[in-house]
């Protein structure tokens, strides 16, 4: 055990990069560059000829997949992020240590990305700004865009200790800023979870205002308490996807402590998740019948609505349950996957499948390939983002300058 | 102060907070959230039992406006039987719709809402009502999010996707400029049947009346407009189904599947639609107030919880300290009796040994878990 943390190649003062990971012509790493270069073209074309010339979007559909996968799915998935540091810091979950280390950059840069993305999908990126400056205080947007800017700002302090870990061997200054923002680490926390609560509900409330559009089975007055709860879900399902994929990529990066918690993550966070999607379950089950939609249900979108609920809500509660009550960790995992896959349809389904149910087929939106491309192209510049900040600061395992520090 | 005053009012109060600067930080400017329904505003009531699909309104916005040219002329009125919606390009289409078997011709273009949902979805507040009964935009504040064309529960803006540099919302304006020169709108003044009539809104709702009332065969006892969506400055009067059975009077439910048929929602209640999310945004400050005292509370029985324990297994240490320190001596002591002083001397530095290699041991596994 004690071997391994050795064989970690923490960057020294001499040579603080590490970049022969990202560099070497493995097939990761060239689908990498290809996608990468891809999405650069596309950038280019995008900002200089128009929304128009790369996006399937309409008057009809303003909204499409940039907003229904980078936004929504982008910050309902980065919500491990609270998730985490709240159980751990707040609820007093130490062993979770392990899991809120790398859930922080984790989610600081789906939120960093999430704002990049949207720019592809504004009119006037540049104008972002202008919602402090005129302030349109009856808007749910305007809510989402200021708590979206407050927990980026929140998210980036606390993820910045990783930074000052890795910096300060060269810049000893960067121990100061690292002191300061361990000081202040629960109201840190405390406040992202106010903000998350807020920002995560009220996705689901920008869709209040357009009950006319959206299918009556998705349409609810709960929507922004419906967005919340799945947003835990999400948060607890990305843990343990991400753990999943890190363990198959950056193995070599995990110290003794994060391999010997990360069973016992996993397992404690599926029976959480198993908990929140039964109870999401209900939510939404009586809520259908609250607002009698039964007889929507023997419709093609009625359907469909079952597909989710019960291939994608049910289930994953159902094979988290069993994974976490037999200790089974690989069940939980394929759990994970379906939880995440319900997490995604279910915004996919809000901002694109059942929006503007009532127009005919030809009238309705369906992604380009440029606009997946774009997506594509953003996921992976997250990917390489935390591949680049876990070779090169103590995300998996403690920094040896600082054992014992927290 | 009703509820949508006081969340203007907090809402400008956090953007003091969290900006340090603000456009409305004074309580008197605070009101601009709110929509007040202006009663000398004016409207328009469009008859569809008039309207023969002309086009001369599609036609004479173009021309006013200073739209671009469309790819068919206006005159070929075929284009008419395809469902269009307003556009960029197009701020008015009329369509051609049948109604009980009947062809009915609709003009569409913005129904300037008296709440417009536009103007509540709007982060950067470009969309204001105006006095005049018009909802303007205001293109040089905007982000071009399209939350507004999300919002409107009638497809009304559209979005210029093709331009890059500089792509905004368009709508109709109400010919703005036209009504500020005391002059119609171009589609009305356009308009050959008298199928627009333009007005002040509470005299077009007498006028409307006044036709249903004197030809009750002929049209739909509903003015769509009056209060559907909050009430919009465009109204819509409807022909009765003249076999059917006879709707009763301002029955949104009843007349639902006769406007349906005229691409008409009734389903939009009476109220605005932005005050569909006010009770979500109303929940902003409850959660702001209270998270963290319940968070910070949690955080505080962690903290106590851990503290007891702590103190809890350093008492339990201490009283098995002195337990074994207490034995140790009774220990020496009956040494000391029976086998002399060297013996219980050796004995003492024993077991002092053995304990303290104990005590080492366990704090390096101590340190590992």
């Amino acid at each position: 055990m004690e071997n391994h943390a050795i064989n970690i190649p923490i960057p020294t003062r001499e040579k603080m990069f590490n970049m022969s990971p990202l560099l070497r012509p493995t097939l990761g790493n060239i689908i990498t560059w290809i996608i990468l270069t891809v999405g650069l073209v596309i950038t280019f074309i995008r900002f200089t000829q128009g929304i128009g010339s790369v996006a399937n979007l309409d008057d009809n559909a303003p909204w499409g997949m940039w907003i229904g996968f980078d936004l929504l799915c982008g910050v309902c998935l980065a919500a491990g992020g609270y998730f985490t540091t709240v159980a751990c810091y707040v609820m007093g979950m130490k062993h979770f240590h392990s899991a809120a280390r790398p859930a922080v950059p984790t989610a600081f840069l789906g939120y960093a990305f999430v704002v990049v993305a949207l720019l592809y999908d504004l009119g006037h990126p540049l104008r972002l700004p202008f919602m402090f400056f005129f302030p349109g205080t009856t808007s749910v947007l305007f809510e989402v865009g200021l708590c979206v800017a407050t927990y980026l700002t929140v998210l980036f302090t606390e993820f910045s200790i990783a930074p000052a870990e890795w910096l300060s061997r060269r810049f000893p200054i960067a121990l100061k800023w690292r002191f300061f923002v361990n000081k202040i680490n629960i109201l840190l926390t405390i406040f992202g979870v106010t903000l998350s609560t807020l920002h995560q509900s009220s996705l689901g409330s920008l869709y209040l205002i357009c009950p006319g559009k959206l299918h009556p089975l998705w349409y609810s007055p709960f929507l922004p308490m419906f967005f919340f709860v799945s947003s835990m879900v999400a948060g607890a399902s990305m843990v343990i996807f991400e753990g999943f994929f890190a363990h198959k990529g950056v193995h070599q990066y995990m110290d003794a402590q994060h391999l010997r918690e990360s069973d016992c993550v996993t397992l404690s966070f599926a029976k959480a998740a198993s908990f929140i999607l039964m109870a999401y379950f209900m939510l939404k089950f009586i809520d259908m019948l609250v607002q009698a939609n039964i007889p929507y249900l023997f419709t093609g979108y009625g359907l469909w609505w079952m597909v989710e609920m019960f291939g994608f809500v049910l289930l994953p509660a159902l094979l988290y349950a069993k994974g976490s009550r037999e200790g089974n960790v690989r069940l939980c995992q394929y759990a994970s996957m379906n939880a995440v896959a319900g997490i995604v349809l279910n915004r996919f389904n809000i901002c694109m499948i059942a929006f503007n149910y009532q127009l005919p087929a030809a009238e309705r939106y369906f992604p380009s390939l440029w606009e997946i491309c774009i997506s594509v192209f953003v996921v992976t510049m997250i990917v390489t983002c935390y591949r680049f900040i876990v070779y090169h600061m103590p995300i998996l395992y403690e920094h040896p300058d600082f054992k014992d520090a927290h | 102060m009703n509820r949508r005053k006081f969340l203007a009012f907090l809402g400008s109060a956090s953007v003091v907070t969290a900006a340090g600067v603000t456009t409305t930080a004074t309580p008197a400017k605070a009101g601009v959230h709110t929509f007040p329904y202006y009663p000398e505003s004016y409207g328009v009531l469009h008859d569809t039992t008039r309207c023969v699909g002309c086009r001369r309104c599609e036609q004479a916005c173009n021309i006013v406006n200073k739209l671009p040219k469309p790819e068919k002329p206006f005159t070929d009125t075929s284009v008419c039987e395809t469902r269009r919606r307003t556009s960029a390009k197009q701020w008015t289409v009329v369509n051609k719709y049948t109604m009980n078997g009947k062809p009915v011709f609709r003009k569409l273009q913005c129904f300037h809402c008296n709440d417009p949902a536009c103007a509540s979805a709007c982060f950067a507040k470009c969309f204001t009502k105006q006095p005049d009964g018009s909802v303007q935009y205001d293109g040089t504040q905007c982000v071009g999010c399209r939350y507004c064309m999300i919002a409107c529960p009638f497809y009304a803006p559209g979005f210029q996707y093709d331009e890059a540099w500089d792509p905004l919302v368009q709508k109709c304006t109400f010919c703005k400029p036209r009504l500020d020169k005391n002059e119609l709108p171009g589609c009305v003044e356009a308009c050959p049947m008298e199928a627009l009539t333009f007005g002040r809104r509470t005299d077009l709702i007498k006028v409307a009346r006044a036709r249903i009332a004197s030809n009750p065969e002929k049209y739909l006892d509903y003015i769509y407009g009056e209060h559907d969506a909050g009430g919009t400055a465009w109204m819509v009067l409807a022909p009765a189904n003249p076999k059917g059975p006879k709707v009763p009077p301002e029955n949104p439910a009843l007349a639902g599947p006769e406007l349906k048929q005229l691409g008409l929602d009734t389903h939009l209640g009476n109220q605005p639609m932005g005050e569909l999310t006010y009770g979500a945004l109303g929940a902003v400050p409850m959660i702001v107030s209270f998270w963290p005292v319940l968070f910070g509370g949690a955080w505080a029985m962690t903290k106590r919880r851990e503290a007891m324990y702590k103190a809890e297994q350093e008492k339990t240490v201490r009283e098995a300290r002195e337990d074994v320190t207490a034995a140790v001596d009774a220990v020496v002591r009956k040494i000391q009796e029976t086998e002399g002083d060297g013996a219980a001397d050796r004995a003492r530095k024993a077991m002092a040994e053995a304990l303290k290699a104990r005590d080492d041991a366990a704090a390096k596994h101590g340190e590992d878990a």
